[in-house]
């Protein structure tokens, strides 16, 4: 009924087609398990539930609460309003210092308690991350 | 701050050349028997131009002449020479500057090394290279010029930051930058070819060529960006899907996929519409990451500085630009009336194609994880990031399939083929599958997977390997390119399973120990040098079989401007590096120590040499041979 040419283009576009719908819905799927959603203290003191996903918490760390043991490293993030108490184990960056931008990754054990796996500063001096930033430019 | 003016006027100079280059090409377009010499030599005029202006930019920064704004605010009278000169193009002003010279130079190169090809398709060429070139002129003079003046001029410099004062990123922004602009003149061809409609088979064997240089240039200059990341700064790995580090993937992938459809094209003369769409995309991708990485939106060292007017002149210039590509691929091009219908399924087409298929939806993996949060930001100002595992669930199942058709792809011949020596291949594959079992018995994680994409890996190892020794078969540049990617693939998984981190707080004299191994902190030395102060930890390290090390890592605290860089020490051995980092932590005594082993680590960046040499070697290869 039609020619050899047709079907293998029709064979073509179908394949096409299921590839984009397959990729299209594995993409959004895992991009729904895998987004790390940024907040700043503020933001979390006003959950209204707590889940187990990780987030990234950011601000200043604040004057004086850095403290370090052989394998922990406490210190406090705040945005001038509210703050939150963060430990963490693992490498600190260079440019992590008191009175500096700071956004901690990780888990949220209360609103005032944060468990960080990953800590990022900012590359340079003269920059600060956009979402510090945001963050900063709330109060 | 004569410099300053010669190259200011020089850049200005050059703007007027593309116009006076415009006038001439549709002058010579008109009667287009040879092409007018006049327009040679106005191309390296312009070429020669921004060379004056980029040396003047040299000599400002060489004899830290701080009347010149983007001296002050990147260089500084107490750094070293060397890095006086990189710190040229290691700013905004200057890499765009460095952006505008390579533009230049190859559509110089273009004009010359382009024989046997019809005039009106070079002069098209070149129009479409100086839309391009005419546009980052007038983006460079109005909103970052190198030279703009300051006055009363300031007695010291602002200084480079030290994380880019490092050899490796001395000569990374020129080698990436090659790759980027490479692809400038891969764009401006097609849109030419386009509009003559002389996408032919003779077009595609000499596109190929500049397909190749921008594709080299492009795998060396992630390498290089990715070396330094691994050893400055001091996240212990190779490659972190970084948006920076993204935004030059994404133009890698759809170079590879062009490369490969370039042999098609060249051999059979199909996927015409499919080769022009890709050599649009490479180049609208690598725009793309300019206008991402400059425009302040990615938060990365790349980010000079936020200037909301420079983004936006990218983003209406970049979408001119797809506009006229647009435009000029639905009104021109005319479709190959013998595309798809003459494929046979068991072709090297077709797996060509599958390659294609698998390489596209990596890019838009990377595309949409790349882009995803910043839509999101403007949209509904939420922030969000996508980290390394959404990638790694997505691209790894798919690199299953991928190396399996990779090793067995390259036996097919074109048009019609069957499987030639079955026997030799079903037995690699059952090899390659008892040694990764072998391997990954010894660890309960993730067996199932591991142990399949070992075995693909593998197979595609051997595969390679094994066509070396084989006499008729031809060809080589491509066997090393896909023997490369399969070690690469190997290294990164071995590197994956068998690294060993142990992160600690300790004071100067403190001992950590654990199963395995045994770090002492012995002492620290202070060194100071030009520009900086330092502070040398000393460590030994005991593994489980007695053996010491002795890792001296640093800390460097500079004095302008005054920041803290960490750098790593690393004993390089075949097998494996062991890498370690220091950092203060503020009023503390504790050193934050991170110590790595990660096996296979110098193979990686081998695989990748490999890789390009294999392009290199395709690249010299004899026209007439095959």
């Amino acid at each position: 009924m039609y020619g050899r040419k047709v079907k293998l283009r029709f064979f073509f576009v179908i394949l096409i087609l299921i590839t984009l719908i397959l990729s299209v819905f594995l993409i959004l799927k895992a991009l729904e398990e895998n987004v790390i959603y940024f907040q700043s203290p503020t933001e979390i003191k006003a959950l209204s539930e707590l889940d187990k996903k990780k987030i990234r918490v950011g601000g200043m760390v604040k004057k004086n609460s850095i403290s370090v043991t052989a394998n922990e490293v406490k210190f406090i993030i705040t945005d001038f309003k509210n703050e939150i108490n963060v430990t963490y184990t693992g490498a600190v960056p260079n440019l992590f210092v008191e009175e500096k931008g700071v956004v901690a990754e990780g888990i949220l054990k209360d609103r005032n308690f944060f468990s960080a796996t990953k800590i990022l500063a900012k590359h340079d001096e003269n920059y600060m991350p956009p979402e510090v930033k945001a963050a900063l430019g709330e109060k | 701050m004569v410099f300053s003016l010669i190259g200011h006027y020089s850049l200005i100079l050059g703007l007027c050349i593309s116009l006076i280059l415009i006038f001439f090409s549709i002058k010579n377009f008109r009667n287009s028997k040879i092409l007018d010499a006049k327009i040679l030599s106005f191309t390296f005029l312009q070429f020669f131009f921004v060379v004056i202006s980029f040396f003047c930019l040299i000599l400002s920064f060489v004899l830290s002449d701080f009347s010149n704004e983007t001296v002050f605010n990147n260089s500084h009278t107490t750094k070293p020479l060397f890095y006086k000169i990189t710190g040229t193009w290691g700013n905004h002003e200057g890499s765009l500057l460095l952006w505008l010279l390579v533009l230049t130079l190859f559509i110089f190169v273009f004009l010359i090394k382009t024989k046997n090809q019809p005039v009106k398709y070079k002069i098209l060429t070149l129009v479409f290279q100086q839309i391009i070139i005419i546009g980052f002129f007038i983006f460079l003079i109005k909103t970052s010029n190198p030279f703009n003046y300051l006055y009363p001029i300031p007695e010291e410099g602002l200084g480079l930051n030290p994380i880019l004062q490092d050899p490796a990123l001395a000569i990374h922004p020129p080698i990436l930058y090659l790759g980027y602009v490479g692809s400038s003149i891969i764009f401006s061809s097609a849109l030419a070819a386009t509009s003559l409609n002389f996408v032919s088979k003779k077009w595609a064997s000499h596109i190929k060529k500049w397909v190749l240089i921008s594709w080299i240039f492009l795998t060396l200059g992630i390498l290089l960006g990715s070396i330094w990341a691994y050893y400055e700064l001091g996240w212990g790995g190779f490659w972190f899907w970084d948006p920076v580090e993204n935004v030059s993937l994404m133009p890698w992938l759809a170079l590879t996929t062009l490369l490969h459809c370039i042999f098609i094209l060249e051999k059979k003369l199909i996927l015409t519409s499919w080769v022009i769409i890709l050599s649009i995309a490479t180049f609208t991708l690598s725009m793309c990451g300019t206008f991402l990485v400059r425009s302040g939106i990615l938060n990365s060292v790349h980010t000079f500085a936020n200037d909301p007017e420079r983004g936006l002149f990218i983003l209406i210039f970049l979408f001119s630009l797809i506009f006229l590509s647009i435009f000029i691929f639905f009104f021109f091009h005319k479709n190959n009336k013998n595309d798809l219908h003459s494929i046979f399924w068991l072709s090297k087409e077709t797996s060509i194609i599958i390659n294609n298929w698998f390489m596209m939806y990596f890019l838009s993996v990377v595309l949409i994880g790349t882009v995803y949060p910043i839509f999101l930001d403007v949209l509904s100002s939420e922030k969000i990031s996508v980290g390394p595992p959404f990638y790694h669930k997505l691209i790894i199942p798919f690199l299953i399939p991928f190396l399996l058709i990779m090793s067995i792809g390259p036996k097919l011949k074109w048009i019609k083929s069957n499987l030639e020596d079955k026997i030799y291949l079903v037995s690699l594959l059952i090899i390659s599958i008892l040694i990764s079992f072998l391997i990954v018995n010894n660890f309960d994680s993730k067996f199932l997977i591991n142990t399949i994409l070992i075995s693909s890996a593998l197979y595609l190892f051997f595969v390679t390997l094994r066509d070396f020794f084989i006499k008729k078969y031809k060809n080589i540049s491509q066997n090393i390119s896909h023997f490369g990617f399969s070690l690469l693939i190997l290294s990164i998984l071995f590197n994956n399973l068998f690294s060993t981190e142990i992160i600690t707080n300790l004071k100067v004299g403190q001992t950590f120990e654990s199963s395995k191994t045994k770090i002492v902190f012995e002492k620290i030395n202070q060194k100071v040098e030009k520009n900086y102060k330092s502070i040398v930890g000393s460590f030994s390290v005991q593994n489980l079989n007695g053996e010491i090390d002795n890792l001296l890592p640093e800390l460097r605290i500079y004095n302008q401007p005054n920041i803290v860089t960490s750098e790593a020490d690393i004993i390089t051995t075949l097998l494996s590096d062991k890498f370690m980092v220091i950092n203060v932590v503020q009023n503390q005594d504790y050193f934050n120590v991170r110590y790595q082993v990660k096996p296979f680590m110098i193979w990686i960046w081998l695989s990748v040499l490999l890789i390009s040499l294999g392009g290199l070697m395709s690249f010299f290869k004899r026209e007439n041979e095959n």
